[in-house]
């Protein structure tokens, strides 16, 4: 029995949807801040959630009240997922609410926008996994100790991060490019930081649920509950962990009720408890459970998308390299942006699923790449986003100050708040030199003949000691000015510093 | 297997598509084994390529006092004459009543020739296009009777009484080739002399074929053809060395939009202006050119005059030959509007030339191209944002470029005449049962 408890069978869904955008034409350009297809999305939701997040929902619940606990299923809800439910069905939010209830439902951190920020940013990653780790707690009462990034994409790097984070396991994909001659089917972990598990996704299984099932050409077609626990079983004596990590939308979307995967999914944990010796269990039992047999090296990013299982699918071509780039560059700026709907955008846009629609590789996997797609061709995609992101852009660049020449005069500024620091510290010190003097006059009787040569030098050193910061001074000031002339608009900043400059000057000028 | 072909046109003396498209096809079926065209066109000027197929000019066929044998009538054998210029001709409407009363043939048929005995032609599309046609038509069936082929292939409806006449001599089975439908060039104006000698055609053709599937819906919609009988072969693009074109220069940074086609209402160009206006209203630094000629071509230029963008719209007239290639050379973006284009071989010899394309969804080529802008003629607000996009974003720009030339280097002559072939060998095989 000590070897059956071992095995573990972990089921993980993804569940997310983007907020699609709207055509926006470039004549709309600081004009219409508003970018979503409302009703696309709204439709597309509406569909969705009827068709299969709430009758999966509620097999799954039949399921765990059936088992008595025995069935235990993952979900990643993306943060965009989430507002979405809260605008176009929240009798999901309540139905997954209901679920996490059960305690059988463990609920994954992910980015809060399903994005690739983890390939640009570590900062932009880390801020966007806290939020998606707060709004889960928020939402489902327990904060996520297990971690699945945006598509599965992983690397080393990645999984380090997400480690020091806190966080005990991380999901990604079983690719064979990777795993070689290893099996997906044991626990590994990272190698930077091995404490963090890493569960590899057993892609033929996985791929038999959500892309072969209702296809009639298959040779395992139909593909009932019982062949499915049959096959797991065969892996049993050199396995000990099976990982199925899926598109929740298998479930009556991609598969259509009629296909018979609710049913699939009904019967599924009964045939595996008793044909099989696996348990269920979530990600962060498993990573409690079992032991990891290696750690897995991944220097460059693998993800779960197509056949090359990188990272073409979004960073592929250079429409989406340039977007991607283009994106990021904003980061800083937006985030010393304080108004809501510019962090609200900011998320929405970030979202992976827009620089999919670019995917010019469409005639391999065309297919998964038109769902749900708004848009008849990745060129089409990249110009309408792109016209977004400049739209974005100067509503970013009217709210906070945007080009170089002001970053530089921001540097500046700084600078100069350094040197005036300096400036005080020495002129204390000539303070306390001269208190010092007095206190030397004081006992020497020849006072103004003393007086004199004794001021001398201490002026001198003040000198030469002000000469070096003075000249810099002169000279950054001289460049703002220049650097002001020429941005004239930013009058703000520039103005102070101006302002700053010349008191810098004059005071110096006084003083010495 | 021996074709004889007839067109309207050939390089360099083309006015549109339909010549490059005959020109490319013949090459190409002349390139495979064992298939020898020879093609008739009205008039031959002495200077075009034959390098590749046998050019006859029907200008230089002698006609009067010859006897041309017609088959397959009740009679044994009737035959009537081409007589000389003395005699004044009938009109087509009265030639095809003739025709159509076989039995009655026995009188001639009467043309005008010159001194040589041979028929004027002009080669040209204006006034007397249909007595030129049936003109055509009569030297044909001359032809026919003279020279040794397996089938016959007469490309667009200009040439369809030539194919039928050399088929009624002959007896060889006729494939028409459909490069446009009066729906397209009209605009829905059909002219019903025109319809009449299309569907004349189709209804002799043993085969049609169609250069999109558009056209051959309208083929099997419009003109009541059996859609068996109807397969699409796609037009294709010689390949250009570009670097040929690499010492062109601007002379100044604007970037450049190109129109470049007839300036006739089934190009769409209007819609091309009123996107342009809303480009320059966004954008300076854009010029944008309107190369050919037309009907439309003065209204056009009233209407940009009223916009007042001409110090940004240019109008350049007709362009041949290499102009073509220096005019596309210059461009940054190339757009075909058109309202309704049963295929249209310029986007193609513009991503040849490494621009970037902008098609209507009502265009043939719209079909097989997946590297292009692909916008509905009348929505110039997505024509407009296509431009910008392109002109704004150098990635899409570069990714265009890069994808196009991949994609248009594979839409060969070749393939399209191997896929000919094989109509013409199974029309053939069919004739013989």
């Amino acid at each position: 029995m000590s070897a059956a408890t071992k095995k573990a069978i972990c089921l993980f869904f993804e569940v997310h949807q983007p907020f699609r955008l709207k055509r926006y034409r470039f004549f709309d350009l600081g004009n219409d801040h508003y970018y979503y297809d409302d009703y696309t999305n709204e439709s597309i939701m509406r569909k969705v959630a009827e068709r299969c997040y709430i009758p999966a929902n509620n097999i799954i619940l039949d399921i765990i009240s059936k088992h008595k606990g025995k069935f235990k299923v993952s979900f990643s809800l993306s943060g965009i997922v989430l507002d979405q439910f809260k605008l176009y069905s929240p009798e999901v939010i309540d139905s997954f609410k209901q679920l996490a209830e059960t305690g059988c439902v463990e609920f994954l951190a992910e980015t809060e926008a399903h994005s690739l920020a983890s390939l640009k940013n570590r900062e932009e990653f880390e801020r966007q996994v806290n939020n998606h780790r707060r709004l889960i707690t928020e939402y489902f009462g327990i904060e996520p100790q297990s971690f699945r990034n945006t598509e599965m994409i992983y690397s080393d790097q990645i999984g380090s991060w997400v480690a020091d984070m806190g966080f005990k396991a991380m999901l990604t994909e079983g690719a064979k490019h990777i795993l070689g001659w290893k099996s997906p089917n044991y626990l590994y972990c990272n190698t930077i930081n091995p404490r963090l598990k890493v569960l590899m996704r057993n892609f033929v299984l996985s791929d038999d649920i959500a892309f072969r099932f209702s296809n009639r050409a298959w040779n395992e077609w139909p593909l009932t509950a019982d062949k499915y626990a049959l096959w797991i079983n065969k892996l049993s004596h050199k396995s000990e962990l099976i990982n199925i990590f899926i598109d929740y939308e298998t479930f009556g979307e991609h598969n259509p009720k009629e296909s018979g995967i609710f049913d699939f999914l009904y019967h599924l944990p009964a045939a595996i408890l008793k044909k099989t010796p696996f348990k269920f269990m979530t990600p962060t039992e498993v990573a409690k459970n079992l032991q990891p047999v290696a750690a897995i090296n991944i220097p460059t990013p693998i993800s779960w998308a197509d056949e090359e299982r990188d990272l073409t699918a979004w960073l592929g071509n250079e429409l989406q390299t340039a977007a991607f780039e283009k994106l990021y560059e904003l980061t800083e700026r937006v985030n010393k942006c304080e108004y809501e709907q510019i962090k609200k955008d900011w998320t929405y846009l970030q979202a992976s699923d827009h620089f999919y629609y670019m995917c010019t590789k469409f005639f391999s996997d065309g297919i998964v790449h038109a769902y749900f797609n708004p848009y008849e061709s990745p060129y089409e995609a990249f110009m309408n986003y792109m016209n977004v992101l400049s739209d974005f852009e100067i509503r970013i660049n009217r709210v906070c100050p945007a080009t170089e020449h002001e970053i530089e005069i921001l540097k500046f500024d700084s600078q100069l708040k350094a040197k005036d620091e300096i400036i005080a510290k020495q002129a204390k010190e000539i303070e306390t030199l001269k208190k010092k003097l007095e206190k030397l006059a004081g006992k020497k009787t020849k006072k103004t003949s003393d007086e004199e040569t004794e001021k001398k030098e201490p002026v001198k050193t003040k000198r030469a000691k002000r000469k070096s910061g003075e000249k810099s001074l002169v000279e950054l000031a001289a460049e703002v000015v220049k650097k002001t002339k020429l941005k004239a608009n930013k009058k703000k900043s520039t103005g102070k510093t101006a302002k700053k400059t010349t008191k810098k000057t004059k005071s110096s000028s006084r003083k010495s | 297997m021996r074709v004889l072909m007839f067109g309207w046109e050939f390089p360099p003396h083309i006015s549109g598509g339909l010549g490059t498209a005959s020109y490319g096809l013949t090459k190409g079926i002349a390139s495979l084994k064992n298939t020898e065209v020879i093609f008739v066109v009205p008039k031959a000027w002495g200077d075009e390529d034959q390098s590749a197929v046998r050019l006859i000019g029907a200008n230089n066929v002698p006609v009067a006092y010859r006897r041309v044998y017609y088959h397959g009538l009740k009679r044994s054998i009737t035959t009537y004459e081409v007589q000389s210029e003395i005699i004044p001709y009938v009109d087509p409407e009265e030639f095809w009543k003739i025709t159509k009363k076989r039995e009655e043939l026995q009188h001639s048929i009467l043309v005008h020739t010159n001194q040589e005995g041979k028929i004027d032609f002009s080669g040209r599309y204006n006034g007397n296009l249909l007595d030129e046609i049936y003109k055509y038509s009569v030297v044909a069936a001359v032809l026919a009777s003279e020279l040794e082929f397996d089938i016959i292939h007469a490309h667009d409806w200009l040439a369809y009484p030539a194919g039928i006449s050399a088929m009624e001599v002959s007896g060889k089975p006729l494939v028409i080739h459909v490069h446009a439908t009066e729906f397209d060039r009209s605009g829905g104006n059909v002219n019903p002399d025109v319809y009449n000698i299309e569907k004349r055609g189709m209804d002799a053709a043993a085969k049609i074929i169609t250069v999109s599937n558009r056209t051959r819906d309208i083929v099997i919609s419009k003109y009541n053809i059996n859609p068996e009988k109807v397969e699409t072969v796609y037009n294709a693009v010689e390949p250009v060395d570009v670097a040929e074109n690499l010492h062109i220069r601007k002379g100044f940074d604007e970037k450049v939009v190109t129109f470049l086609g007839r300036i006739t209402l089934q190009k769409g160009p209007e819609y091309f202006i009123e996107a342009a206006n809303k480009v320059l209203k966004k954008m300076k630094n854009v010029r944008f050119v309107m190369a050919g000629s037309g009907d439309l071509m003065e209204r056009m230029i009233r209407r940009a005059a009223l916009l007042k963008i001409t110090d940004r719209f240019h109008f350049t007239g007709f362009l041949r030959g290499k102009d073509v290639f220096t005019m596309l050379a210059m461009s940054d973006v190339y757009i075909m509007p058109s309202v309704s284009e049963p295929f249209g071989i310029s986007p193609l010899e513009a991503m040849m030339s490494n621009v970037p394309v902008i098609i209507s969804k009502q265009s043939g080529v719209a079909e097989i191209l997946k590297h292009a802008v692909k916008v509905d003629f009348w929505d110039i607000d997505a024509m407009a944002d296509a431009i910008y996009g392109i002109l704004t974003y150098p990635a899409l720009s570069r990714e265009f470029i890069k994808n196009g030339r991949d994609e248009v280097i594979r839409i060969r002559w070749e393939n399209s005449a191997r896929h000919v072939r094989e109509i013409y060998e199974e029309v053939i095989s069919k004739h013989k049962q």
